[in-house]
């Protein structure tokens, strides 16, 4: 009844479009069944491209991203002076669009731009660098993991947080009580127990990576192709619907696969603690 | 939260301030990852055109102009993205609270059969890359006559919203107690005007942070809003579509612009970013 509306909106929106999207992917002109529109996507020099670098940045930057908020988290939890502050700070970046975060450190890593202005001020440069040549694939990677780490850390911080909060504070004040060192409790104590929470982080942020765009538009544009940038040049520039939803079909099958995992990770974490 | 002492945990003893230090030192290096490339961006947009080209670039405001926003604000197309924007994100939050609303109230109120699942929907939902279907719904819109049109994106960003209004709101209506309703039943109230005159004025806040939450999402969605329309873009597909053409200091204005009502939103509604994310 109440929930009929939020339901059959979502069906329209998503299951739908879902069919559609495959339709389009095997669907000849006639209508007759085809494989030439994945067999275009394949074929195309910028596919493998995009299909590694899109793995090569979520290999890169999920991890990354997991430390870095582990980090943020414990110190949001340690309940330093300041604490509610730092929290809102680091959350920042859930706010900020991938397309804005990408023109930020675009200002950062330019030529005439920021990061050389300060690296040549203290002497490690002799003269600008130019960091986002796709001659030089290491540096252009590097940035986007740089600025894909910033936008989205903040992410993995919040479901890491809100896990470390179910923990009961006892188990903290129990190891303090054994003499644990800071470095020792978290190895021991609070790793084990913010499992779900690690995990619940690891899958969706691999689910997101598939979804990496704007940043990688704004820094590499056109030079480090990823999936989710050829669906939307198959569609604009080349307008050829049939190869972008041959895209789609691929990042889709990619998340739902993900998403199944997760599901089954969290229905035997909820088993588990059942038990 | 606030009302634990700050050192209820470990007691002073040695090493403590050590260790302390070392927390605060790196709670403060991530302050600065955080806020430097917003300081930098704002350095870069309110320097003339022209310190664009300038290098070494100056770490302090030396040379403050608003000239550089001002020429991206009269750039063509700009100003109308921003209205197409601002109405999208309306539609948005009209479309979204109405129909993530009730079924917030209903996870907060009722116990029924397939709640399980449907916070499981809600789950995958969020995860869910929404944004790639607007390459099929682009074609049906195109049958539709609905392409190239404000309602088409606000439609697709209201799907990418809905589980984060559903959550918000749940979260709302759990807080606003059920026996305040039951009271004005019994003085009277039906259970819709009970609704209407007391659990609603209370949930006021978080309705409107949820509202907001959905503004921040419209107003930052890039890939459908660029797929979905031609003429009538919103401002993120304005700036992602003349990307490529358009000088540092166009882009470095146009940054700074998506970023400030974000940031100033997310401000609003920061005591329910745990809700958004963390539940389970």
């Amino acid at each position: 009844m109440l929930l009929l509306p939020s339901i059959a909106f979502l069906a329209l929106l998503i299951l739908v479009p879902m069919v559609q999207a495959l339709l389009l992917s095997v669907q000849a002109e006639g209508g007759e069944l085809t494989l030439e529109h994945f067999r275009r996507m394949s074929s195309d020099v910028a596919f493998s491209d995009a299909f590694r670098n899109t793995l090569v940045l979520l290999i890169l930057i999920v991890p990354l991203q997991i430390a870095l908020a582990l980090v943020m988290a414990l110190i949001v939890h340690s309940r330093i002076k300041g604490h509610a502050w730092f929290l809102y700070v680091y959350a920042i970046p859930l706010a900020i669009s991938d397309l804005a975060a990408g023109i930020l450190w675009l200002a950062i890593f330019t030529e005439r731009g920021y990061l050389n202005t300060v690296l040549q001020g203290v002497g490690v440069l002799e003269t600008p660098h130019t960091w986002l040549a796709y001659t030089d694939f290491a540096t252009l990677l590097a940035a986007i993991v740089i600025a894909e780490s910033w936008r989205a850390t903040a992410l993995v911080l919040v479901i890491l947080i809100a896990g470390l909060q179910l923990i009961p504070r006892d188990y903290f004040e129990a190891a303090d009580l054994f003499g644990a060192s800071r470095l020792r409790r978290t190895i021991h104590v609070v790793l084990p127990l913010l499992r779900p929470s690690l995990q619940s982080a690891l899958i969706i942020r691999t689910i997101f990576a598939f979804q990496t765009f704007a940043v990688v538009f704004a820094l590499a544009g056109r030079n480090m192709p990823v999936l989710y940038g050829e669906a939307y040049n198959w569609y604009s520039l080349n307008r050829n619907p049939n190869v972008a939803a041959a895209y789609a079909v691929v990042l889709l099958t990619l998340t739902i696969g993900c998403t199944i995992v997760y599901l089954r990770v969290l229905h035997v974490g909820r088993a588990e603690t059942t038990r | 939260m606030s009302a634990i002492p700050a050192d209820a945990g470990p007691r002073p003893g040695s090493g403590y301030y050590l260790d302390r230090a070392l927390v605060y030192g790196i709670a403060v290096f991530f302050t600065l990852w955080i806020l430097v490339p917003f300081y930098l961006i704002a350095l870069s947009a309110f320097s003339p055109r022209q310190a664009v080209f300038d290098y070494p670039k100056p770490l302090v405001p030396t040379d403050l102009s608003a000239e550089t926003m001002a020429f991206f604000t009269n750039s063509r197309g700009v100003l109308p993205s921003v209205v197409n924007s601002l109405v999208v994100a309306v539609l948005t939050i009209v479309i979204g609270l109405a129909l993530g609303a009730p079924a917030g109230y209903a996870l907060a109120r009722f116990q029924f059969r397939g709640k399980e699942s449907f916070s499981l929907l809600i789950l995958a939902t969020k995860m869910f890359p929404i944004s790639i279907l607007s390459i099929p719904l682009a074609v049906t819109f195109l049958r539709l006559g609905l392409y190239d049109n404000v309602l088409s994106v606000a439609l697709v960003h209201t799907a990418m919203a809905l589980p984060f209004v559903i959550l918000v709101t749940s979260g709302v209506f759990v807080a606003v107690s059920n026996e305040l309703e039951e009271a004005a039943q019994t003085l009277g109230c039906s259970r819709w005007s009970a609704f209407l005159r007391v659990s609603l004025p209370l949930a006021l806040p978080g309705l409107a942070a949820a509202a907001i939450f959905t503004f921040v999402i419209s107003w930052n969605e890039v890939f459908a809003a660029t797929i979905l329309t031609l003429r009538n873009r919103t401002l993120p597909a304005q700036v992602l579509t003349t990307l490529t053409d358009s000088p540092l200091y166009y882009k470095f204005a146009g940054g700074l612009f998506m970023v400030v009502p974000a940031i100033v939103f997310i401000f609003f509604m920061r005591r329910y970013l745990l809700n958004l994310w963390g539940g389970r």
